[in-house]
């Protein structure tokens, strides 16, 4: 669990549009440990896409990585070229997307596209490349591999479709996995089919994962450790017992509080004010501030550095300088933690 | 409950798709329910239960393939007459799941809320159609400048926004909400979640949710109908579906749903459930307690309530 896989420092990624520049990374620093899953959250527009575009290198091309480095394997992924890339993408990192659909292509069967994806990193024949593209179907849980291999992807459900797509990600024995909302678009049943695939498939062959998703039920299902980002920045990052059970930060407050508590249906929902800030203008010191309630005069003149709550648990708010008026957890937020533990106790017992 | 005022009443709703000679899809069969007026009515199923039929139906997108809707105590299936088809276009309104889609994205916002108003021609000068755009920007928190941009200016939450007031600007009593919050951000379908919530309670509104999301659906619904091949299954208040579901289905669907919990999430087992097993077509509706029903073959009920 100690061994670095990878490791993200300081990356600062801006886009020039026609508009300005946006800052769409704003100095993020995280780091994958092998054979753990780590579960980055935040609104759209935050950056976790274009973090995970980083580490692929496939960044639209107005992209432009100011500062930082990925170190993956004594390489910096900022660095590379095109034609360095292409050893690493796919069989080192690979990724699996949102949308099944879109990320199949429609006029070729699905055996020949898994297939494509096995020719293209190795040097085997056509015939073991089959051999093993139904292989990866037998793997990622398709009944009739043999028959599957000549369907098409129309002739497949959403589910089956991202299992094929998992399949091709898998293709090369990849040992890093990016997985992009792989499940927003299924139905509950078949999230719960393919989140349990993706367990599977990390205890058996060891992949450490980058999970990204805003559903904050899926990250307590996979997550080891959790990553909050917010306007760019990684504001608070733990294990997931950190982040659920003693959430130090206010945007992290402000998420947890906004999912419906099924035991008091008659409160108002909480919803965080404000939208996140336009980030072609970045807001000085914390760009939380204007929508927090727990704002300090300092978080609108300079930004929070970083603080150690514990060894796995950091978050950058000034609410934790030691100059920082004591600012308890909202009540109802601290009620429904400890409703959380009750719950996972009894649970725990049955 | 008996002396509630029933302002929508479905009965035996059959939505056919006849796909070619030999293939015909039931998309929604055989199904019957009643909508009280001020509620909020949930349906939920997995993608091609036929909940999205269904409210597509009620409203009269489709023509029934046999059944009856009742709307304010007017019959809307089949011929109506142009008073009714005015009264039913008005009164009745949808919020749909893409707001990106569902916006005309050549229009402006004013003209994209007002669009009923012009067909309807509910209004007498133009400054009072605009006044009425401004005001009802406002009540779902935008602002009268946003009035005169096109729907690209706009986030997803925004839009969404957009088309709640499109809906609201008609002053209908009933709204269907067909996954309005699935493709938004957690923290903004909180926020419009409260305005559906809020402008129920000023605007005595009565709402169909379908959605997936069935731990929202909970938070909004008085009662939940869950729906499986074009059936309703189960259905009952909110609370005695998640609390003491009978259908195995139901209970599969609930065991699926991720809680936003480590603890518990490390040891939650999930139920599978294989159709086979249970005989949709030959079921009759067993009432558990109050209006909970289940839907089931004497057997079946006599198994699942032991």
């Amino acid at each position: 669990m100690n061994e670095k896989i990878l490791e993200v420092k300081n990356l600062k990624v801006t886009f020039k549009t026609h508009n300005g520049t946006v800052e769409a990374i704003r100095g993020a620093s995280f780091e994958l440990y092998k054979g753990e899953t780590l579960a980055i959250v935040g609104e759209s527009g935050s950056g976790k896409s274009v973090t995970t575009k980083v580490l692929m290198g496939i960044l639209a091309k107005n992209g432009i990585i100011e500062s930082g480095t990925a170190i993956y394997k004594n390489k910096d992924l900022c660095k590379l070229s095109k034609k360095e890339f292409v050893d690493i993408r796919g069989k080192e990192i690979a990724m699996i997307f949102q949308d099944p659909m879109t990320s199949l292509n429609p006029t070729m069967t699905i055996g020949k596209q898994i297939r494509e994806a096995v020719l293209e990193h190795h040097v085997i024949s056509r015939k073991a490349a089959k051999m093993r593209a139904i292989e990866l179907i037998d793997m990622v849980g398709i009944t009739n591999p043999e028959e599957r291999y000549k369907q098409y992807p129309h002739q497949l459900s959403g589910g089956m479709r991202q299992r094929v797509v998992i399949a091709i990600a898998l293709a090369c024995n990849p040992n890093i996995l990016i997985a992009d909302e792989p499940t927003t678009a299924l139905d509950v049943t078949i999230q719960s089919q393919i989140l349990e695939l993706i367990k599977r498939l990390q205890d058996e062959i060891g992949l450490s994962i980058i999970f990204i998703t805003h559903d904050l039920g899926v990250v307590a299902n996979v997550a080891d450790r959790v990553a909050v980002m917010y306007a760019g920045r990684i504001v608070e990052w733990g294990t997931s017992d950190d982040i659920f059970m003693s959430p130090a930060h206010p945007y992290t407050w402000g998420l947890l509080a906004s999912v419906p508590d099924m035991a008091n249906k008659e409160i108002e929902l909480y919803s965080i004010p404000g939208s996140p800030p336009n980030l072609m203008y970045p807001p000085k010191g914390d760009a939380f501030a204007l929508r927090s309630e727990y704002a300090l005069k300092i978080d609108f003149e300079e930004a929070p550095p970083v603080f150690k709550i514990s060894e796995t648990h950091y978050a950058a708010t000034w609410l934790l300088d030691e100059r920082a008026p004591e600012v308890p957890r909202p009540l109802f937020l601290q009620k429904r933690i400890e409703a959380m533990k009750k719950e996972a106790a009894a649970y725990g017992r049955t | 409950m008996a002396e509630r005022d029933v302002i929508l009443e479905v009965k035996n709703l059959k939505q056919y798709f006849r796909m070619n000679r030999h293939f015909t899809v039931k998309a929604v069969d055989d199904i019957s329910f009643k909508v009280y007026r001020g509620e909020t009515f949930g349906i939920v199923g997995e993608s091609g239960s036929g909940k999205s039929t269904t409210g597509r139906s009620v409203i009269k997108l489709y023509e029934p393939t046999a059944g009856h809707v009742i709307f304010e105590g007017k019959e809307i299936t089949g011929k109506i007459a142009e008073e009714t088809r005015k009264m039913l276009r008005t009164r009745l309104q949808m919020i749909f799941q893409d707001p990106m889609a569902s916006l005309n994205p050549r229009k402006t916002v004013m003209n994209i809320i007002a669009q009923g108003l012009d067909i309807h021609k509910l209004y007498k000068t133009q400054e009072e159609r605009e006044n009425r755009v401004y005001e009802m920007l406002e009540t779902v928190g935008l602002s009268r400048e946003h009035a005169h941009r096109y729907p690209h200016e706009f986030s997803g939450g925004q839009r969404q926004r957009i088309g709640i007031a499109r809906a609201l600007i008609m002053s209908p009593s009933f709204v269907i909400a067909d996954e309005a919050i699935s493709a938004l951000d957690v923290s903004i379908q909180a926020q419009i979640v409260n305005i559906l919530k809020k402008l129920q309670k000023d605007r005595d509104l009565t709402y169909i949710f379908i959605a997936h999301d069935l731990s929202m659906v909970r938070y909004i619904s008085d009662r939940i109908a869950v729906m499986h091949q074009g059936k309703i299954v189960e259905m009952g208040s909110s609370d005695a579906i998640y609390k003491s579901p009978v259908h195995p289905y139901t209970k599969a669907l609930l065991s699926a749903v991720p809680h936003p919990n480590p603890g518990v999430e490390r040891y939650r087992k999930r139920i599978y459930y294989d159709p086979a097993t249970v005989n949709y077509n030959e079921g009759r509706y067993h009432t558990i307690k109050g209006d909970h029903v289940v839907l089931a073959t004497d057997g079946e009920y006599e198994n699942w309530m032991k």
